[in-house]
């Protein structure tokens, strides 16, 4: 298939009003409000070294944090200070999506303006500045006629590079529930999906480009004192926010919201979902991408209505349980627990997402391995990999404990890429998910856990709060549940990571529901 | 009676760095309505420092200083800089404003209606004999330096004051320009009945200039009077710098024969 005719350009396309309606928004939302608080505080610490020092400091170390940890920090945050608003003046806000993203991006483009501002500044010469005073001007007039005119160019140039990182950094907000062009990003790392990555690069990077360039043509503009320049870069960046706003608008708002983590599965669960509600007549739209520490409290809060999480997940993460029972009871008590925070478990899709100790077939029977007390003498001499999370969750001290596993090294690794590492020896075990087809395309194998030290994993459906008593919704969803076994959800998964065009989450919901609606 | 001064110096001090460097010290000095005083004196002999004082761009430690009869420290700072017009060492021109906005700049902070301060402007252009059509809307960046210094000076005459302070306007010019402005200010001066101080380092321009000299060194006021006043003072330094310019001239009089080009 030829790169240019590949369907998933077009599937691409169709996305880009929403994606980047919502990253210039988001965007444009965080650079004025970095403006807003920038200018003032540079404009009042030019002349306190104390507090011009503390400032830049205190800015530098912003800029020091990655972004994605400062947006993700933002969502706690928020989360707690809803919960207090809540208390104290009666009303909360949500904490997810635009409001944590947009005060993560202003924080993270103050330092440009505040530094050049500050500089430029204090670069007017001191004669003009006497003049200024002599002629009569007050403090404020200096300021205003003389000082801020006279530093705007070095002023424009730290927006512009505020501009250029705010729109780069705006991909990043996508896991706290954000939509942007991070969502193509997030969605083709996910689903090897390269076409997409690609796509959400170049949107981004055409798009800083252009913001960089408007803003440069209002910077030449002022600086050559022709107000034809400064006019047409002014309307070039309303046209461009208008242009967002516009579609936007128009489009009425979206009836069920489906959310999804960052995973393959997820993404194609969620399309699954959403053509199950569009089939029966709703409108209905998927929130991808969300952080599995995001899209719980997403779901409490009603941000989305309906998301596919795993028991054992919330077990401990949710629960924060560390012993484990029995499937069933498990199931049973999480049901109840959730109930108390108005969450519904509708139920199971029929297959289980779980941890397990996986490595090559071959290897294995070498070595006579087939469960993890086998394992347990080896792993001296062994590494292990395993996604960034695992070795920091309780399975993972659950194990260890268990079976006695002390590993000679374990490194962390993006779940897509730790099958090909096992696979080609790179490392010996990995830490993988049951339902990931990769299992069978590189023949590996899952050993067995006597012990059951890791829980068990149910791909659960969850209703949010909202929606409790929402019949047509669960009828929607009814067909699905019970009917998605391991093998299936192996295939599909495998379709996914197929890396064509018929690969895309709609395309694989599409082969899944054919193939379950039958049973 | 004579009339009493409109600028008085009455024992003032000034000093910089926490008192190490005593930039005006006990300078007593009065200029009348109507007069034209230099003040000359080397660099770091506080001549600048006296003029600042006088608007307030700096505050004095010591003494008294009145202008117009009023105590400085008693009048707005602001008020007093509109009241008084600069003229300042190479300009000081907005790089930011036409030529007319520079000049109308001070009526403009007063709250003048535009089209007044436009009326002014083309008047105060004149005055200082730039053309009209040629330069009101030029930027400083495309004058010479000699009209620079004629957008200050119309600058400094904008808001109609009776007095003008000057801080070696003329220094940076060369001598034909210098020399010209000079004497087109000082033919304003008389016109319109300013009073001026004008701080120079050349003495051969005081005493072509102005009716009377003061010399300042290191802080102090070594002498100050009409130039045959000074030819009288007993100071080394005041007589040294006479008699650089008289040296001068007479070398140029048996250099240069009377009827010559010029």
């Amino acid at each position: 298939m030829n790169l240019f005719t590949d369907p998933r350009w077009s599937e691409a396309l169709s996305h880009l009003t929403d994606y980047l309606g919502n990253h210039v928004r988001v965007s444009v939302a965080a650079l004025a409000l970095g403006l807003l608080v920038s200018l003032p505080l540079a404009v009042f610490a030019r002349n306190h070294p104390l507090m011009r020092g503390a400032l830049l400091g205190l800015a530098s170390i912003v800029q020091t944090v990655p972004g994605l940890a400062l947006l993700a920090l933002f969502y706690p945050l928020l989360l707690a200070l809803a919960a207090v608003a809540l208390v104290w003046f009666g009303f909360g806000f949500s904490a997810f999506g635009f409001l944590p993203a947009v005060l993560a991006l202003a924080l993270y483009s103050m330092l440009p303006v505040l530094r050049n501002t500050i500089t430029g500044l204090n670069g007017v010469d001191a004669a003009i500045l006497e003049a200024a005073q002599g002629v009569g001007m007050t403090p404020r007039q200096s300021l205003f006629m003389v000082e801020l005119p006279l530093a705007l160019p070095v002023i424009m140039a730290g927006i512009r590079t505020s501009a250029v990182w705010v729109i780069g950094t705006a991909t990043l907000s996508t896991p706290i529930g954000q939509t942007s062009l991070g969502n193509y990003i997030f969605a083709g790392l996910q689903t090897q999906n390269w076409v997409f990555v690609l796509f959400g690069c170049l949107a981004a990077a055409v798009l800083a480009l252009a913001v960089d360039q408007l803003l440069a043509l209002i910077e030449t503009g002022i600086r050559n004192r022709s107000r034809l320049r400064a006019g047409l870069g002014g309307i070039g960046i309303a046209a461009l926010v208008a242009a967002t706003l516009v579609p936007s608008l128009a489009r009425p708002p979206s009836g069920y919201v489906v959310g999804a983590k960052t995973f393959a599965e997820q993404y194609v669960l969620s399309a699954l979902m959403t053509q199950r509600l569009q089939a029966s007549g709703l409108t209905a739209a998927t929130r991808e991408g969300l952080g599995s520490n995001v899209i719980f409290g997403a779901l409490t809060s009603n941000d989305i209505d309906v998301y596919v999480d795993y028991s054992g997940t919330l077990w401990a993460n949710q629960l924060h349980r560390t012993d484990i029972k029995p499937r069933q009871e498990l199931l049973a008590e999480l049901k109840t627990t959730l109930a108390q925070q108005n969450v519904t478990l509708s139920g199971e899709l029929g297959f289980e997402n779980a941890y397990a100790l996986v490595m090559p077939r071959k290897r294995a029977e070498e070595l006579g391995i087939h469960s993890i007390p086998d394992l347990a003498s080896h792993t001296a001499t062994m590494s292990i990999a395993a996604d960034y999370e695992f070795f920091s969750r309780p399975e993972w001290a659950g194990l260890r404990q268990a079976y006695g596993l002390s590993f000679h090294a374990q490194r962390q690794m993006q779940p897509d890429f730790m099958y090909a590492a096992v696979a080609s020896g790179e490392v010996d075990v990995i830490a993988g998910y049951t339902s990931d087809g990769l299992i069978a395309k590189y023949d590996l194998v899952v050993l067995d856990d006597p012990k059951h030290a890791i829980p068990p994993y149910d791909a659960i459906v969850l209703i949010s709060p909202k929606r409790a008593g929402d019949q047509t919704l669960r009828a929607a969803l009814q067909p699905l549940l019970g009917k998605i076994d391991i093998a299936t959800m192996r295939e599909a998964n495998l379709r996914a990571a197929g890396g064509d065009g018929a690969s895309s989450p709609d395309a694989v919901a599409r082969w899944l529901w054919e193939k379950i609606s039958k049973r | 009676m004579p009339t009493p001064p409109l600028i008085a110096f009455a024992h003032v001090g000034k000093s910089f760095d926490d008192g190490r460097v005593r930039a005006v010290d006990n300078v007593s000095l009065e200029v009348a309505a109507g007069e034209f005083l230099a003040i000359v004196g080397g660099s770091g002999s506080g001549k600048t420092t006296l003029l600042r004082l006088a608007n307030r761009l700096i505050e004095a430690d010591t003494g008294h200083i009145t202008v117009e009869g009023y105590d400085v420290r008693a009048v707005d700072p602001v008020a007093l800089r509109r009241r008084i017009g600069y003229v300042f060492q190479s300009g000081g021109l907005f790089p930011h404003f036409s030529v007319a906005g520079n000049i109308g700049i001070t009526p403009k902070l007063q709250g003048l209606p535009a089209e007044e301060i436009s009326a002014a402007v083309d008047e105060l252009l004149e005055l200082v004999r730039l053309d009209r059509a040629l330069y009101r809307e030029r930027f400083p960046h495309e004058l010479s330096g000699g009209q620079r210094q004629r957008v200050g000076v119309a600058r400094a005459l904008a808001a109609r004051p009776k007095i003008v302070l000057m801080d070696e306007p003329f220094g940076a010019l060369d001598p034909l320009t210098r020399d010209a402005l000079g004497d087109d200010y000082r033919a304003l001066h008389d016109k319109l009945g300013l009073t001026t101080v004008m701080i120079t380092h050349d003495m051969t321009e005081a005493i072509l200039l102005a009716d009377r000299v003061a010399v300042m060194g290191s802080g102090r006021l070594l002498a100050q009077g009409t130039p045959a006043e000074l030819s009288r003072s007993g100071d080394s330094y005041v007589g040294e710098l006479l008699r650089t310019p008289r040296r001068q001239a007479e070398r140029l009089n048996v250099l240069l024969p009377r009827d010559g080009a010029a």
